[in-house]
């Protein structure tokens, strides 16, 4: 008589991130989100300033082939005190390079709490969620809540003048400030 | 007491915020816990102020006092966990008290036309008028999204 084998509980699924560090705050993304992560030094060079009226966050934008790639400092974002940044995430699927100041460590969360519906404003667009690691509550950040289609669009709208600027520069590139 | 009467009896929780008493339907309080760590990260919704962790659970924390009394509260001894309703479904949210809260039966009057909307209704406890809660238009919800942000959630969850 075959004795049927005991069911195994189903391992707990659970998802890479990377907690990094914005202004003394805590974040977190999603490690299939970010395609590189590079330090500001080695985006300089490849970088071109912009200055968009109403969006402050964004100051830079670095070209890669036919895309543009918008480099968002995150500490405008979240509405944190400035800061410089030292590591860019280069978000997967976007158009969203995002400056953050450092790594805090890389982890995998097994549970992803949606926001309470009592955050109801720009934040529910900002993060996947909430999710606790080491027993603090830390928001798992969206990829595509960065930058919204109205503000790339304001973006995309500011670029001739970039592809100009560009044309003047016999490398194609201006040096980040 | 007659039976009619004992059947319009309900239960209340008396909390303090400042020198005020409120008083919320006990059947919409989940617990009553110790002030914990209050995690605060960036948003934009005023009144919250954070989320604490409870039971695996993370709760978002309302300071209702200010827009009830015109004051933050300043020192809290307990969460008052109250369930919310967002239509069908339900959610805690944490309101800190001042002071210990207290479990009556008493018969509320309903809320008149002129009454602000978080007012409920009214009871008497020991001569004293309360405002008796409603949680739902006291703390803040999806009425208060944006639409153009409310339609971007909604296209973000389809599969």
């Amino acid at each position: 008589m075959r004795v049927a084998a005991a069911a195994k509980p189903a391992p707990a699924r659970s998802e890479q991130i990377i907690v990094f560090r914005i202004c003394g705050e805590l974040f977190a993304v999603s490690s299939a989100s970010v395609q590189e992560v590079r330090s500001t030094d080695s985006f300089s060079g490849a970088s071109t300033e912009i200055s968009v009226a109403g969006l402050r966050k964004v100051r830079h934008v670095v070209r890669r082939g036919e895309r543009s790639l918008f480099i968002v400092s995150g500490a405008l974002h979240f509405d944190l005190p400035p800061a410089p940044g030292t590591l860019v995430f280069v978000l997967r699927k976007t158009r969203t390079a995002l400056l953050v100041d450092g790594i805090e460590k890389m982890t995998a969360m097994t549970r992803l709490q949606s926001l309470p519906k009592s955050f109801c404003h720009e934040e529910r667009l900002w993060y996947r969620g909430l999710t606790a690691v080491d027993q603090t509550v830390i928001p798992v950040v969206n990829p595509e809540g960065f930058l919204s289609p109205e503000e790339l669009a304001l973006l995309d709208a500011s670029m001739p003048t970039l592809e100009n600027r560009s044309d003047e520069d016999a490398e194609g590139t201006v040096s980040a400030s | 007491m007659t039976v009619s009467a004992e059947l319009e009896l309900q239960a209340f929780v008396l909390l303090r915020l400042g020198e005020r008493r409120f008083a919320v339907p006990a059947n919409q309080i989940a617990e009553l816990v110790a002030p914990s760590r209050v995690f605060k990260f960036p948003h934009r919704t005023a009144q919250i102020e954070g989320v604490i962790l409870r039971r695996g659970r993370i709760v978002p924390v309302c300071d209702v006092a200010e827009s009830l009394t015109g004051r933050r509260v300043t020192s809290r001894r307990l969460y008052l966990l109250a369930v919310r309703h967002y239509g069908a479904q339900t959610e805690w949210v944490a309101l800190p008290v001042t002071g210990e809260c207290e479990l009556i039966n008493a018969e509320m009057s309903a809320a008149a036309e002129s009454d602000a909307p978080h007012v409920a209704g009214w009871l008497s406890h020991a001569g004293d008028v309360i405002e008796v809660l409603n949680i739902d238009a006291i703390t803040p919800g999806p009425g208060e999204i944006p639409a153009e942000v409310e339609t971007t959630h909604l296209l973000e969850a389809r599969p």
